[in-house]
């Protein structure tokens, strides 16, 4: 009967799978993760997609916010960035979806990294507020240079290529995508085990002491934007390739908040956590909307309030989560592995 | 010249409803340190609660805005209490985050109850356009400047005089020392909750008597946060400047460069003021550096 996890060598303590029922769930996810797509209809299958998205958005905000502790506001810019460079490269100069989501992942982390800049100057609020100017700046632009971007109007991006198949329906996307998500999982655990991941978490957790322990807060903090921004230009190349159509409308200061809101439910600083807040946020209103389809026939008027219901449950979970659980989802699941490892003495 | 007196008029009233809407703002960052993302959503509240007051109940106007500003007081101590209280100790980004949510509940709220789509407000403050030096402008907007003065001459009173005034710019500098003097400080957070949230419903019925009742007035909200940074976070003064800052520099951009560039222009100024100088033009040189 064991009482919790202690590891006795440094080799387990530093390992990346620590325990055995670890090592089980992992098996059972990529195991499900392998057959949902056999299984699922197309409906289930465009929503996969949209949480593979939304996870690999989570994962590169956590990186920022949650690891190193630099607010950011401009989530819903950076993707823009990187939907529009893949999206441009693509339709307008034929390039390859690979070779633009690759170009757009660079590109936008040069530009996160420029609006990284007064994070060196700024913490806390100051930020914050620094970044959503950012978001706002960002979408100016991109509703505003007509030539480049087509304004206001939707870019259309042709369907992705690999291997002579085209890729057009979820069921080939959801390869890509879920594909993507396991690198990106893989990377930033990694990233964590390595002296930058550890200096990122050091700034978050007291940025003086860092700097008098020789991380260079100059360089990390940007770095943190970098890599975070890379990640945030992948999940946006990936939804213009993904809709084969890029408008504005999906990259309003509106998804800066959800994607925030995604980290902060799922547990800020954990790659579980983003998994769990990115399906957490996507499938709540999805499910908010079956719900009333479902009662429809009793309650007509609830077909016409149903987007402020969805409003109204998004504002009131983030409450609810930040008063009553500000660790997020990911808590809540420690609490119950806490609860079935420690069964019977739970304390 | 006409342009100019026309510009001017026009950026000073919305500059004047622009300060109001960040009056409230910086009220609440100077005693509770908390920024508030909702503001907007006040503005929101108070546009839709005096339409429903004088347009849908049919009330005079005198009544219908007492009556908002009455809503909106209970409105700003309800969200302190059960909101905001919960949150006090928590980091900064948590803070952040729900004044977040809370935006978007008020927001749901108010949609469910009127609907999003833009109504006819019947003006209650008269409307004609008014000659000045041969620039015409509606009267309602001359009148949004007076009552921002008005506003900034009652705080001022407030904050010199009144003994709640001085009780919350006590707490603004020091909680624990307001604590043990005596001040209850979780009743000035309630005091500065309601009083933002009043100034932001005059500051909405204001906008829906000029621009009408639609959800647009909660943009009104973003549009804050360069305002404030300029004139200072927790500078009241600063709020009025900055407002009125703001709302010429958004007519001249307007009018002179162009459509459009007036959108983004107050937001590039706030990073130049962030980079440059945080604090502000009024605020105190307090801000963390890293």
């Amino acid at each position: 009967m064991n009482s919790g996890i202690f590891h006795s060598t440094y080799e387990k303590d530093m390992a990346l799978r620590r325990t055995h029922a670890q090592k089980i769930r992992i098996v059972i996810v990529i195991v499900f993760m392998l057959v949902f797509p056999f299984l699922a209809n197309r409906y289930y299958l465009t929503l996969a997609n949209q949480v593979g998205i939304a996870i690999i958005g989570a994962i590169g905000l956590n990186i920022l916010v949650g690891y190193t502790g630099q607010i950011s506001l401009g989530q819903g810019g950076f993707m823009a960035v990187g939907a529009y460079t893949a999206g441009i490269l693509t339709a307008n100069m034929g390039m390859p979806w690979w070779a633009s989501t690759i170009a757009a992942c660079f590109m936008t982390a040069l530009v996160g990294t420029i609006f990284g800049i007064p994070s060196l100057r700024l913490k806390g609020l100051y930020l914050a507020i620094a970044t959503l100017a950012a978001q706002v700046i960002i979408l100016w632009v991109v509703t505003h240079w007509d030539a480049l971007t087509g304004g206001v109007d939707a870019l259309v991006v042709p369907n992705p290529m690999i291997f002579g198949i085209r890729l057009n329906t979820d069921f080939n996307f959801y390869w890509i995508t879920w594909g993507l998500v396991v690198i990106v999982t893989i990377a930033t655990v990694n990233l964590f085990r390595t002296h930058f991941g550890r200096a990122f978490i050091a700034i978050r957790d007291q940025d003086i002491a860092a700097s008098v322990m020789g991380v260079d807060l100059f360089k990390y903090k940007l770095l943190a934007f970098a890599v975070s921004s890379f990640l945030v230009g992948l999940a946006g190349a990936l939804t213009a390739h993904y809709r084969s159509i890029v408008t504005w409308e999906r990259f309003t200061v509106d998804v800066s908040v959800t994607y925030l809101a995604m980290i902060i439910i799922g547990g800020l600083g954990s790659v579980t956590g983003s998994y769990l807040g990115a399906a957490f946020m996507t499938l709540l209103p999805v499910v908010l909307t079956n719900l009333g389809r479902a009662v429809k026939t009793s309650f007509p008027i609830i077909d016409s309030i149903i987007p402020f219901i969805q409003q109204g449950m998004f504002g009131l979970v983030i409450i609810l989560f930040l008063i009553l659980e500000p660790e997020g989802l990911n808590k809540i699941w420690k609490n119950i592995k806490d609860y079935f490892r420690l069964w019977p003495f739970s304390y | 010249m006409d342009l100019f007196i026309q510009l001017t008029l026009t950026g000073l009233t919305n500059g004047a409803i622009l300060a109001l809407a960040a009056l409230g703002f910086v009220l609440i960052y100077k005693s509770s340190d908390v920024i508030n993302f909702a503001q907007g959503e006040f503005l929101l509240i108070g546009a839709y609660v005096i339409f429903g007051m004088i347009a849908q109940i049919g009330l005079h106007w005198t009544l219908g805005l007492a009556l908002t500003v009455v809503v909106a007081i209970g409105l700003g101590v309800l969200v302190e209490r059960f909101v905001l209280r919960p949150m006090i100790g928590e980091p900064i980004i948590s803070v952040i985050m729900v004044t977040i949510g809370l935006s978007s509940l008020l927001k749901a709220i108010t949609f469910t109850i009127w609907g999003n789509l833009p109504k006819a407000f019947p003006s209650f403050i008269p409307s004609e356009p008014v000659n000045i030096l041969g620039a015409t402008v509606g009267e309602d907007r001359l009148w949004a400047i007076v009552i921002a003065i008005a506003l900034l001459g009652l705080f001022t009173f407030f904050f010199r005089r009144s003994k709640e005034g001085i009780a919350m710019r006590a707490v603004a500098d020091d909680q624990q020392a307001s604590l043990s003097m005596g001040i209850s400080v979780k009743k000035i957070f309630a005091w500065a909750w309601s009083i933002a949230a009043a100034t932001a419903a005059i500051g909405g019925a204001l906008l829906a008597n000029i621009v009408g009742v639609s959800g647009d007035v909660a943009t009104f909200g973003l549009r804050v946060f360069p305002v404030v940074i300029l004139g200072g976070l927790d500078s009241i003064p600063g709020a009025i400047i900055g407002g009125i800052i703001i709302g010429l520099l958004e007519q001249y951009t307007g009018g002179y460069i162009g459509q459009g560039l007036n959108q983004v222009l107050p937001f590039v100024v706030l990073i130049i003021i962030l980079m440059v100088r945080p604090y502000g033009l009024f605020g105190q040189e307090i801000i963390e550096r890293v």
